[in-house]
């Protein structure tokens, strides 16, 4: 399906191409006759190679921004591009090789699968990729490696503590390579060293070229990307960039 | 994602959530190996009545007296409906009935054993020296009654086992003397043990010549009329020539001219086997309706695990979407998890049936025949069962969107 050029990402655009276009896209959720509408029609564009904050009081349509980027959601307006295809126009199985190939997720609560080993975690996203054994098998390592938790490989999630775990998933989020690394207050049930850790590691990520959204309501943590935008009520309130890169993630090198 | 690593999935899952593996499996196995009990239990009963059955002898006709019921009206030609030694010895004729290969007519009273202050009570058979041979029953010690010892009114009797144990004990009982109903008799034989038949413990019983059952023994009415007689066919395919010889040859003696209303009636193995079959037939029935209820039961068992189970874990399956499984390798994921617990818990069942069936039999002294068929329709609807409720419900999970089923609780 790579061929087809209406069909999903099939080249990750150079760094200050467009990767995300959201043109009046919104959502609106409905239970009955309640209508929420959590996200106003939006328009918001980022560029490869970026490192955006999005922050906002809880309720204001931070996650379901993200997950209408991470095509976890649908809009119910509006369109959205994700490297130039339209989101809107793709079946089920486009939808699940680009959640697969081109995103990578961090979610506030982890979600590691408790039954399996780290290094199961980690490789997980490439088994639906279709990636030989014996190259997940390497390609996990590598990633928790990256990690700092190359001794923690066999361990289970409920063996690790929270900073660590939350590391894991950072590996099983970078270990398809994707060109977009999404990441729901991925700090939110951290302590500040784990914070850093966490924040240490997307530092490097997006230093290697990697795309990446944050979602958090820290200032703390929102002052490690370049470029900060605020929502409130599911509109978006400012829009800036956030120059001097300084803050917890300089502070060390991630531990191993 | 392709089906060796979905298999692997699916056992690495089943590992993982072992109380739910074990007891989905438990409920499984518990169905089939009921159904394999009850209804091996049925068929076992069948299986040994029908070697019952067949032990009574072979191509064997019974003669009786008295006419069964056909519409509601009784038959016979008004007389008292008896069978005579005349009847018996009539049958014997080679040109009359070339297909009959023996006749064995028999007078048969309880009566009373002695020997020496021991007494014992039983079945005391007239017969002559066909019976042998006609009931298929042979000598263990010494000899059977000869033809002799019935024209000669010989005071001789042959004990079966059982008899003979309870009055001589370990004693060779052969050359001794037993006084039958009062008359003293010389052992001159011991049945083999035949077990019991539809007509009663056939070790428990006495044999004497027919001529001095009447005469000595029985004495008064029992003179020149036989209870049963017991007729045997050339062969199997003979059976029927010598059942319709057997009957004219009687319609003539009685001085019958309406075949359908003989007063005398003959029954067949085949006949008796098909009476017994149908009674244990109706205890298959009842006992497979008994392993049904258990089956559906631990099917019931199995979908409640199931359904619990992927509720659970929805949450699973919209990490799994988000991380790019697609609705169809969630579907094939929960389809071999399924499989591979319907299968060990469907091969754990047919092993604990297997086992279960010889080790009750053992316990019981019944047979119990395992049923292949039983066996796999057990096997087909408890894992059919666990299927549906395994997959159906993960894969209406898995066309959820990923962020519905990863916020599900
Ligand atoms: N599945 C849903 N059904 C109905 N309302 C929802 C759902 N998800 C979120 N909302 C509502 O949408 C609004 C924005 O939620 P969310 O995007 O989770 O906010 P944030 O992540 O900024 O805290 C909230 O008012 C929330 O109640
Ligand atoms: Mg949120």
């Amino acid at each position: 399906m790579s061929s087809d050029p209406t069909a999903p990402i099939s080249t990750t655009p150079a760094v200050g191409e467009p990767l995300i276009q959201l043109e009046g896209t919104s959502k609106t959720y409905r239970s009955g006759e309640l209508q929420v509408t959590a996200l106003q029609p939006t328009t918001l564009r980022v560029d490869a190679g970026e490192f955006l904050a999005i922050m906002g009081p809880s309720g204001s349509g931070k996650s379901t921004l993200m997950n209408v980027l991470g095509c976890l959601d649908v809009a119910s307006s509006g369109t959205y591009r994700l490297a130039g295809s339209d989101v809107g126009s793709l079946s089920e199985e486009e939808l699940a090789e680009i959640r697969n190939r081109r995103i990578g997720f961090v979610f506030q609560q982890f979600n590691l699968l408790a039954s399996m080993p780290a290094w199961r975690n980690v490789e997980l996203p490439l088994c639906y990729a279709g990636v030989s054994r014996t190259e997940r098998r390497e390609r996990a390592l590598a990633a928790l490696e990256r990690v700092g938790l190359a001794d923690r490989s066999d361990h289970r999630p409920g063996e690790l503590s929270g900073g660590q775990q939350q590391r894991v998933a950072v590996a099983r989020a970078l270990v398809t390579e994707p060109a977009l690394l999404l990441a729901d207050e991925p700090t939110g049930n951290l302590d500040s060293t784990s914070t850093a850790d966490v924040l240490g590691l997307l530092a490097e990520l997006h230093d290697a070229g990697r795309t990446i959204v944050l979602i958090t309501h820290e200032d703390d943590v929102a002052a490690a990307a370049d470029r900060i935008v605020r929502l409130h009520d599911g509109t978006v309130v400012s829009d800036r960039s956030n120059a001097p890169r300084a803050g917890l993630h300089r502070a060390g090198k991630v531990p191993s | 994602m392709n089906w060796w690593e979905t298999v692997r999935t699916g056992y690495d899952a089943v590992r993982a959530h072992r109380l739910r593996s074990a007891l989905t499996m438990l409920g499984i196995l518990i169905g089939i190996a009921a159904v394999m009990l009850t209804v091996g239990l049925g068929l076992g009963a069948q299986a040994t009545i029908g070697a019952q059955i067949n032990s009574l002898g072979s191509n064997l006709l019974v003669v009786t007296p008295g006419s069964t019921t056909t519409n509601g009206v009784r038959g016979g030609q008004g007389s008292a409906a008896t069978l005579t030694m005349a009847d018996a010895t009539a049958l014997t004729d080679e040109q009359v009935a070339p297909d009959v290969a023996g006749v064995a007519p028999t007078v048969q009273r309880p009566g009373s054993l002695a020997v020496a202050g021991t007494n014992w009570t039983t079945s005391v058979v007239g017969t002559t020296e066909d019976w042998s041979q006609v009931r298929a029953r042979t000598v263990t010690n010494g000899r059977f009654l000869s033809a002799d010892d019935v024209s000669g009114k010989a005071a001789v009797v042959v004990l079966g086992s059982t008899t003979a144990a309870e009055l001589f004990g370990e004693e060779n009982a052969v050359g001794r003397t037993v006084t039958v109903s009062g008359v003293p008799m010389t052992v001159v034989g011991i049945l083999d043990p035949g077990g019991s038949s539809p007509l009663g413990d056939q070790d428990d019983q006495a044999v004497v010549p027919i001529s001095v059952a009447a005469e000595r023994i029985f004495g008064g009415t029992a003179r020149g009329t036989v209870q049963t007689i017991f007729v045997q066919a050339e062969s199997t395919e003979a059976l029927s020539a010598a059942h319709q010889e057997v009957s004219s040859l009687l319609l003539a003696m009685h001085r019958i001219t309406d075949p359908t209303a003989p007063d005398f009636t003959i029954t067949t193995q085949q006949s008796i086997l098909d009476i017994a079959n149908s009674i244990t037939g109706a205890l298959t029935a009842v006992l497979s309706g008994i392993a049904g209820i258990s089956l559906l039961v631990g099917g019931i068992g199995v979908m409640n695990i199931m359904l619990v189970s992927v509720t659970e874990r929805i949450r699973e399956i919209g990490l799994r979407k988000a991380l790019g499984a697609t609705p169809k390798v969630i579907r094939r994921q929960f389809l071999v998890e399924a499989a591979v617990l319907g299968l060990a818990g469907g091969i754990a069942g047919v092993v604990v049936g297997v086992a279960g069936s010889a080790a009750l039999s053992n316990a019981i002294g019944q047979p119990i025949v395992v049923s292949p068929s039983a066996t796999l329709m057990a096997l087909a609807v408890s894992i059919g069962i666990g299927l549906l409720f395994g997959v159906y419900p993960a894969s209406r999970a898995a066309r959820l969107a990923p962020i519905d089923a990863l916020r599900s609780e």
